[in-house]
Parts: C-alpha cells; structure tokens; sequence
C-alpha cells in the first residue's frame, strides 16, 4: 500500500557530528487520517523530523516518499505541488507576519500563488470560509493589522491559511507553545476539525504532553534522535512502558490537585552526547539500566495491543521491525471523552 | 495581618506612551506571608511581570510607580533612596528573571558571577569566604561546586537555570521572586527546577512569589494562587479554593480551559482577546469577555473585598 508520507530509515547528521536522528521510520496515511504526536525534549529531534517531512531538510540517508515516489526525484512542478499539498503551521505567530500588511495578505498571496479561485469574489468567499472553519469571523478579523489580534487569533489564523490551500498534510511545530495557556485550546479546537471534518492528517510537534494527549490520536516520543515509546495516546500517556516515558508523564505538572507531582527520583542529566549505534540513548539516566542496555539499542517491543516500547525491559515480547512504526498509528480510535 | 514578610498596597504602575498613559497595574493590593509561595497568574499583558518589577522597583522610564506602596519588613521599599533600594535588592529580596538562563555573562565564570553581586553589596567578606559561600548556594542548587569554574556555554539549559538561581540565593534574601524561570524547560528539568526552588526556600526560610501563566505547575507548587487581569488584581485565594470553587468567573474560564486527564479531547477555550490598556472598558474590565456580564459590570468597577476569610475577588456577582 502506498502511504502518503513515507519516512524510511532517516537518520540526520549535522556538520560538527550532532545526530539529531538516528534511524526513525514511520509513516502517514490519508485514509482514515489521524493527528500523530511526535513529542520529546529540546534535542531529541522532533524539529528535524518535521523539517524532513516537509522537504525542508534533507535526511543524512533514508528515503522521504511522498505519495510512493521519493521526494529527491520529484520534478519542480511535482515540488510545486509537494509545496501546496503539504502545509505548516510554525511556534512564533507572531514572526510569520509581515507587521506593514493587513493579514489579509497571508491569505491573499497563497490564492494567488497556488491560482485557487476564479476571480475576487470567489477568492473572498474562500478566505472567509477557511476563516469560519478555525472558528474566526471573518468580519472580525479581515481588513486588520497583525498587531490588533491577540496571539490565538493568529496562530488560528495561520491555520486558515494553511486550509485554505486544501492541504493533503498538515505539520504543526509546537503551534500553541507561544500562546497563552487561556487560548491553547481554541487552537487546538481548530486542529481538530482540520482532521475530522476536512479529513487532514497532521504531524503535531510538540514537547507538552498535555496538549499532545488531548488532540492527538497516536504518539512517537523521541528522545536524542531514537524512539523511545509509540503507539495509541491514550495507552502511551495513561499507562506508560518506558523508563523515560514514565519519567517524562511522572514530572508532567498537571492542573489537578489529586495528582501529585514527581513521584519518580530524577537521576541527574550529566550532558554526554548520545553516540551513535552505542545502546540505548536513555541508559545514563534510567533507574532500570542493565549491562546490555549500554551495548546495543533494544528493539521496539509490542508493550501492548497499540503501543511498543524500546527498552530491554519487555524483552522477551514479540518485536515490531522499526520499519513497521507506521502499522501502529494505522487505526484511530474515537477519541472518548468523559465529563 | 501584620505579620506578612511583603505587602503591596494599592499600587499603580503607570507607562506613558504616545497614546496616553497606561496603568500596567491599577491598585494592586496582595501579601506575601513568611515561608508563602505565592502563584501570580495571568495571560500575557496582565501586568504579572510589571508587578515584580515595581516590587523590585526596577520600573524603567516611560514607566513609573504611580502611586501605592510596597512594605517589605517594616521598610516602604517606595519611599527610600535609590542606593537604600540597591542594598535591598539581591541581600533582602531578590528576582529571578524571565529567561534567566540568557542572562548570564557569557566571558565569566559561574562562580564569579554568584560573588559579584556580594562585592557590589560591600559585605566586607574576604574573597576566600565569598567562594565557599558560592559554593555553598551552587550545592543548594544541586549542582556540584565545580561547576562554579564553568562558563554559562559549557552548561545545559536547567543548569544554567539553577545557576541563575543560586545567584539570587546567595545573600539568603527574605523574598525571592521567579518570573517565569521553567518556562523554556522541558517538564523534567522544569521538575527539577522547581524542586530546587522548593528545597531552598525551606532551607532559608524564604517566601516566594511564582510568576507564570501555567496553572499545571500552579496547581503542583504554591500555596495561595493570586490572578490578574488587565493590570488588576481579580482574585487571590489558596490554590485547593481557586482550583475547586473559584469565585471569579475569569479565574473559572482559565482553570476549565486548562487540559486534564479526564476530559480528553474536549477543549474550553476563553473566547475573545484580552483588551488593550490604552482601551479599556469601563466598569470591571473582564466585561467583555464575561459569560456572567450584568448592566453594573459595564458601569461600576468592583472593589477587590474578601468574601470569605483568605477569599478575596473583585466582582459584582459576589457583591
């Protein structure tokens, strides 16, 4: 079956030896699309993996197929479309402003760029649509300045954007971090309705795992370029395998007096660089280290129906290939919501 | 009452600008008891950050204290000298700055960073006393007095972070006052941090202020929760009464919008923005955006009055 984004075997290396990913596989669907976190720590990866997938960077080696071709093969008018088809909504809204224009400029340009309307009132009835469909009103918001919109507004409004050019993929890099915690949640809404009513599968990138539980279907924790823990959200966040994970979930301040913080004892970061192909990144800082995790990476082990952890713990289960990470996030369960 | 260790007292903070004068904070009225963490919470432009400035009477020109007062021990930190202030800062009550981490002095040694401020204050410590006292505030810290030979390049960001923490320890001030200081974290070192903090502050028998618009961390950390909105003080109450029976409903709006555990996937956003200083409405000024607005919200701005013993608010539905 040919996915729609296909990312085999990518490992990127920066100049000065930096491995920001170590051999990550995974891929993304139309059919049935569902929002994948791709979560982690500063410098575990996750930009970089977002930039690969939007051909922003190219990977160290490993092939990105788009639609079942390799993107290094595309033609420029195949990039063209690469280019409207796959869509990003970045961290800063207020950097991707040209403060002198009104916003209607970032949603002018792309209609006539990509030619996605037949002359000015259908262009407008475009704009105000994709407006009304992240849950702004265009009457509200058309004709002002970037500065007289609050940091939600805009961050919605960059989503607009990016729906108004019928996206077949949507990466969000850390969309809401900006944003203050009051307005995170209309963002996140809007995500949302991408996925389920324009049927967009979306890459949400992100290092807070409580916005990442709450939009998202599926999760990829990275941690120093390798994945440490994947599968189903609800599974990964509730009942975590990985000694990293359940450290991560453990020191997640959650606005619940029932929960207490930081059960779990951090063993101290001491700053090594993680080498290459040398064990399991997480092995100087897990409580559970074993000889062996020093010596080679474990392998994903199916930790439950949906989910695989990498980490010799659970050894002994069966082993999902690297390669599969994708099969995981092939079925999406509703999202249940209680309360 | 009077044995709070900092009290502010209807203090305005004024920014001129071309348009007018704006009051970044409009009779702010809070105190800080010995040993208290106190959450200041707000969405950005609120005034929290100003407030800590006017504390720490660091206000810059076109901004200045307007009016109020700020007692720290028995002391009016509004009505002294600038060189009486100076002392105080650092040796009485000190700041962790936003984005601390970044402030650091890049061509300086750690530990001769923590001294510096010693020598600014004139201790009349030797150099050798100064060094086991930067030690001493980096073991605090958890971090290993080695790293006082570092410079700010050779560490990572919590480090850097604790780093900037044990500068504002070392004169074991009475109020420290962290602005944001995890926000740049990832949750781990963000824990870690703040245990850091926690542990000192009872080592030293300090108070802290907690700046920050993360209710999570909020809910895990401090005792009392104070909320701004707008440059005014709405409601300040500990953190089980704002948590479970908030009495404002801006201080409601902002604990439904947070995410917890049970109600995945459904999202309580607080509709519109928050309104420009220079264009405030009148009356209370979260009228525009209240789910509960009545004819006298748009005429009449309501007292900050304590409705139950520690529960104080400011809104005309309690009225």
């Amino acid at each position: 079956m040919t996915h729609l984004l296909d990312l085999r075997n990518i490992t990127k290396r920066f100049k000065g030896g930096t491995v920001a990913l170590d051999n990550v596989s995974m891929w993304v669907d139309d059919e049935n699309p569902s929002i994948i976190a791709v979560a982690g720590e500063s410098g575990s990866g996750k930009t970089t993996l977002g930039l690969i997938a939007m051909n922003f960077l190219e990977p160290t080696s490993g092939e990105v197929l788009y639609k079942g071709k390799e993107l290094k093969h595309f033609s420029s008018q195949e990039l063209f479309d690469f280019r409207k088809e796959v869509q990003a909504v970045f961290q800063d809204p207020f950097a991707a402003y040209n403060p002198f224009y009104r916003v209607d400029h970032i949603l002018e340009v792309p209609v006539a760029n990509f030619k996605l309307a037949k002359g000015r009132a259908q262009a407008k009835e475009q704009i105000e649509k994709a407006l009304e469909s992240v849950g702004l009103r265009p009457n509200e918001i058309l004709g002002r300045f970037p500065h007289q919109l609050s940091g939600g507004q805009r961050q919605r409004l960059v989503v607009a954007r990016a729906l108004l050019l019928r996206p077949k993929l949507l990466v969000a890099d850390e969309p809401v971090s900006m944003v203050d915690a009051s307005l995170r949640a209309t963002i996140l809404e809007a995500l949302r309705t991408l996925n389920v009513d324009y049927q967009i599968p979306i890459l949400y990138i992100t290092h807070d795992l409580t916005t990442a539980y709450h939009v998202s279907d599926h999760i990829l924790i990275l941690y120093k370029g390798s994945v440490m823990e994947a599968g189903d959200v609800e599974t990964v966040i509730t009942n975590p395998q990985h000694p990293y994970t359940q450290l991560l979930i453990d020191s997640i301040p959650w606005p619940d007096l029932s929960r207490q913080w930081g059960q779990q004892e951090i063993v101290a970061v001491d700053g090594e660089a993680a080498a290459i192909g040398q064990g399991c990144k997480f092995a100087s800082r897990c409580p559970h280290v074993m000889d062996k995790c020093r010596q080679s990476a474990p392998p994903l082990y199916q930790v439950g129906e949906n989910a695989v952890a990498s980490c010799y713990l659970y050894e002994g289960k069966s082993v999902l290939p690297g390669e599969e990470l994708g099969t995981l996030f092939a079925t999406k369960k509703p999202v249940t919501a209680t309360g | 009452m009077s044995n709070a260790v900092l009290r502010v007292n209807n203090l305005d903070v004024e920014y001129h600008t071309d348009a007018g004068a704006v009051k970044a904070n409009n009779h702010v009225t809070f105190e800080l008891r010995p040993k208290e963490r106190l959450g200041l919470v707000g969405e950005s432009g609120s005034g929290k950050s100003t407030l800590a400035l006017a504390i720490l009477r660091m206000i810059r020109p076109p901004g200045k204290i307007a009016g109020g007062e700020v007692w720290l021990d028995g002391v009016d930190l509004t009505k002294i000298s600038d060189e009486e202030m100076r002392r105080m800062r650092g040796n009485e009550i000190s700041m962790v700055p936003q984005g601390a981490m970044n402030s650091l002095n890049p061509v300086m040694r750690i530990e001769d960073q923590i001294i510096d401020g010693m020598v600014d204050h004139n201790l009349g410590l030797s150099r050798s006393v100064m060094k086991e006292m930067a030690a001493e505030a980096l073991r605090a810290v958890d971090l290993d007095p080695k790293v006082g030979r570092s410079y700010p390049h050779e560490l990572s960001g919590g480090m850097k972070q604790r780093a900037c923490i044990a500068i504002s320890i070392v004169m074991t001030p009475k109020v420290i006052i962290a602005d944001e200081p995890t926000s740049a974290l990832d949750v781990v070192t963000q824990r870690q941090v703040m245990q850091t903090i926690g542990k000192i502050q009872d080592q030293m028998g300090s108070a802290v202020i907690l700046i920050g618009h993360d209710m999570g961390l909020m809910a895990q950390f401090v005792d009392r929760i104070a909320v701004m909105y707008a440059g005014r003080m709405m409601e300040l109450g500990t953190v089980k009464d704002i948590f479970t029976d908030a009495l404002h409903p801006y201080t409601q709006a902002l604990i439904d919008s947070l995410p917890v555990l049970a109600n995945r996937g459904i999202f309580n956003g607080l509709p519109g923005i928050t309104p420009s200083l220079l264009d405030l409405p009148t009356g209370c000024v979260f009228n525009t955006r209240c789910s509960k607005v009545m004819d006298i919200c748009t005429q009449k701005v309501p007292p900050l009055r304590e409705h139950a013993p520690g529960r104080f608010a400011a809104c005309h539905l309690l009225e």
